[in-house]
């Protein structure tokens, strides 16, 4: 059995020693790339949502590499994502493209249909699998704790793209780590690398928070690079949503004491209610960032993604409320670079002349 | 919401999306606490106008005609029925976007009236959540005890004949009576019911056209999608009836039973949490599955969610099973002649595949 799984952002360093953690050889999807989107778009319903797309090309360029069974995560609603995997496998039946499915999601019945799944999968001692699970969570935090600096230093370092190739030798290295000491050096050791970058002198930054839903905040194909892009226009990004808090909230259930998402304290009066997927979510971060004075907010979607659509909806109030610019951004399969790039800088020339308004 | 007593209130209700579920319940409901029940108008090109206007343009149609039914009632109102709607079924869910919906209405509608954003969650606890909504409704206009529960016993009956009546073919068949329930429907207290200008086609059902012998001149066509689309003449662009016109018999998603659609989805290798992409599955699987049914038709709006999954997999379904399959979607802009174009060349070849 060769086990590949769907793409998210770094989530592929999470999954990779999980699987193998479990005795599985897995088979890392190549790289999002157009030809992956292009591979998906050509298969998919034309009105999916974009994840769906992408990941059936990750399945297809790994079923080149010799994959043959998928593991990945479902749901029971109301967002999509729930139905991707049934929508995939009949993709794929029909396309003869051979692929046994391992979904993982909240039982319906009894959780032993969760636990014979893990089983079905396991081949090893269960210590092995649990220890594991822990390196891959501690690899999840360490790729958040490098990425925030990178955040940071985007904007500031001296001649752009440095801290990036420094994260990128980072990622391997931790790719490579084969437990917690190896880790802890590699995160260590990248930020000492990262803190000799040269800086520029001071250039006047502002400060965007990125909400929206999660697969297009993680995956850079799909929003083509923003927070690199938003770097070098000289903005600090920070996002609401990070990978070790995704898989805190959604597969441990939130069990670690982590700084976690509260959209019920401060998504109201906006938004009352949870409304699938990370709508509330990207409302609620929407209020916290104009709270904690952030110069504007930029919410990410993938085209008729319907809980974003509800955030979007609800964001002109925000926006008079707490007087914080909010640019929502849709993307698809269609989205060019030229196009996003110009709005980018529009929305960032924008929040420039609003800050030196209030300034004066 | 402030909670005025014993107030004569008048209450808007748009008549668009899960109006043409639940919209007798919801005004019989009212009716019977003394509420004035004020409908919308069907859907025009104003209210779709005003709607397309003031929604996000990324939103499906549907929920772009209901701010504009919304924005309608408006001015005349003194507060609007927008129920928060998570589910109506254990678990089941409706959509985001009708989760969203009295919050996204306050976004959009300058001035607001008050809104009876009443949250209906059966998902967990179906006669919990349905007890906590009725109350939550009552309380809303500031009503409590006894006339509450007759207020629901009167909607209950209302939506139950109402109900049977858009059934009423199937259960003809069954007893083989011609007392169509229809008759005990009083729809002339809020005008015209939701639903009866698609009942104006006459549906038939496989096995139960009696003396109409063969169907190579008028196909039967399963006509499926969102009560909402297809039962609102304007927005749905009339399909049932352009069927109709051009020789063909119409079947719809609601002259099935539920029993009809659950044994249809048990096919299925995971149950669809969507309470009405569940029952479109249901119906498409079940008339794919008739001989007498001529092809399918699938109405959808561009945007719609769950459509684009569930639609999707019932077209993989029907082309196996060599069910011809016709996909419409709608948005703001779709035009007429395009639309009688496809379905004059879907019912020919209807025909030319059923030779005589």
């Amino acid at each position: 059995m060769k086990v590949t799984f769907p793409h998210m952002g770094h989530l592929w360093l999470v999954l990779k020693v999980v699987l193998e953690g479990i005795g599985l050889e897995v088979v890392v999807p190549p790289p999002c790339t157009r030809r992956t989107l292009e591979l998906g778009v050509r298969h998919a319903p034309e009105s999916a949502c974009l994840p769906l797309k992408v990941n059936l090309g990750n399945f297809l360029e790994a079923k080149e590499q010799g994959a043959d069974t998928i593991v990945m995560a479902g749901g029971v609603g109301p967002c999509r994502i729930g139905y991707y995997a049934q929508v995939q496998q009949e993709i794929l039946r029909d396309i003869n493209c051979d692929y046994e499915m391992v979904v993982f999601e909240p039982p319906d019945a009894h959780f032993s249909e969760v636990r014979d799944k893990v089983k079905y999968l396991n081949r090893r001692p269960w210590q092995e699998g649990v220890h594991g699970v822990i390196l891959g969570w501690q690899k999840a935090c360490a790729v958040d704790d490098l990425e925030q600096e990178v955040q940071r230093l985007r904007p500031r370092e001296a001649s752009p793209g440095q801290a990036d190739a420094v994260f990128q030798q980072a990622l391997a290295a931790l790719d490579s780590a084969a437990n917690r000491k190896a880790i802890k050096r590699a995160v260590k050791e990248t930020k000492a690398t990262l803190a000799a970058i040269p800086r520029q002198a001071d250039a006047p930054l502002l400060r965007v928070g990125i909400v929206g839903e999660i697969y297009t905040v993680l995956e850079p194909l799909v929003n083509l690079n923003i927070e690199k892009r938003l770097g070098s226009l000289g903005v600090e990004v920070v996002r609401g949503l990070f990978l070790s808090r995704w898989i805190n909230d959604n597969l441990f259930k939130g069990l670690l004491p982590l700084p976690g998402h509260h959209p019920e304290k401060t998504a109201p009066p906006f938004l009352n209610h949870f409304v699938g997927g990370h709508g509330w979510e990207s409302v609620g971060d929407t209020v916290a960032f104009a709270r904690q004075g952030y110069d504007g907010v930029i919410q990410l979607a993938p085209l008729t993604c319907m809980p974003e659509i509800v955030a979007h909806s609800v964001m002109p109030a925000v926006q008079r409320a707490q007087g914080i610019p909010v640019m929502t951004i849709y993307l698809d399969e269609q989205t060019g670079e030229a196009g996003l790039q110009t709005r980018l800088e529009a929305f960032v020339d924008m929040l420039h002349w609003q800050k030196r308004k209030r300034a004066i | 919401m402030r909670v005025v007593k014993n107030k004569k209130w008048r209450l808007g209700v748009p008549r668009a999306l899960f109006y043409y579920y639940y919209g007798p319940w919801w005004e019989a409901f009212f009716q019977t606490l003394g509420v004035e029940v004020v409908v919308s108008p069907p859907t025009g090109k104003e209210i779709m106008d005003v709607g397309v206007s003031l929604a996000v343009a990324e939103a499906c149609l549907p929920v772009k005609v209901y701010y504009g039914h919304a924005a309608w009632l408006a001015p005349q109102v003194d507060a609007l029925l927008v129920p928060r709607l998570v589910s109506v079924e254990k678990k089941g869910f409706i959509c985001p976007k009708l989760m969203g919906l009295p919050d996204m209405l306050r976004a959009a509608l300058k001035p607001c009236p008050p809104i009876i954003d009443t949250t209906v969650n059966l998902a967990r606890q179906p006669e919990k959540g349905l007890a906590a909504a009725v109350q939550g409704m009552a309380g809303a206009i500031g009503v409590k005890g006894r006339v509450v529960e007759q207020a629901v016993a009167a909607a209950t009956n209302r939506y139950r004949s109402w109900n049977d009546w858009q059934q009423g073919y199937n259960l003809d068949a069954a007893a083989g009576g011609d007392d169509r329930p229809a008759a005990r429907v009083d729809t002339s207290s809020s005008g015209e019911a939701p639903g009866s200008s698609a009942g104006k086609i006459a549906p038939t059902l496989p096995g139960s056209s009696g003396g109409q012998p063969g169907g190579e001149s008028s196909p039967l066509v399963g006509v499926i999608g969102h009560s909402y689309l297809i039962d609102d003449r304007y927005l749905g662009m009339d399909i049932p009836a352009k069927i109709a016109r051009l020789g063909g018999k119409v079947i719809l998603p609601e002259n099935l039973v539920a029993a009809q659609m659950e044994t249809a989805c048990r096919q299925l290798p995971k149950r669809i949490y969507w309470t009405l992409g569940w029952k479109i599955m249901g119906a498409a699987l079940h008339l794919m599955e008739q001989e007498e049914v001529a092809g399918l038709i699938h109405l959808t709006a561009f945007g719609c969610g769950p459509d684009s999954l569930v639609g999707d997999l019932a077209e993989r379904y029907a082309r196996r099973r060599g069910k011809p399959f016709l996909l419409v979607t709608l948005d703001e802009h779709s035009g007429t002649a395009g639309l009688d174009t496809r379905l004059e060349a879907f019912m020919d070849m209807l025909r030319r595949r059923r030779p005589a």
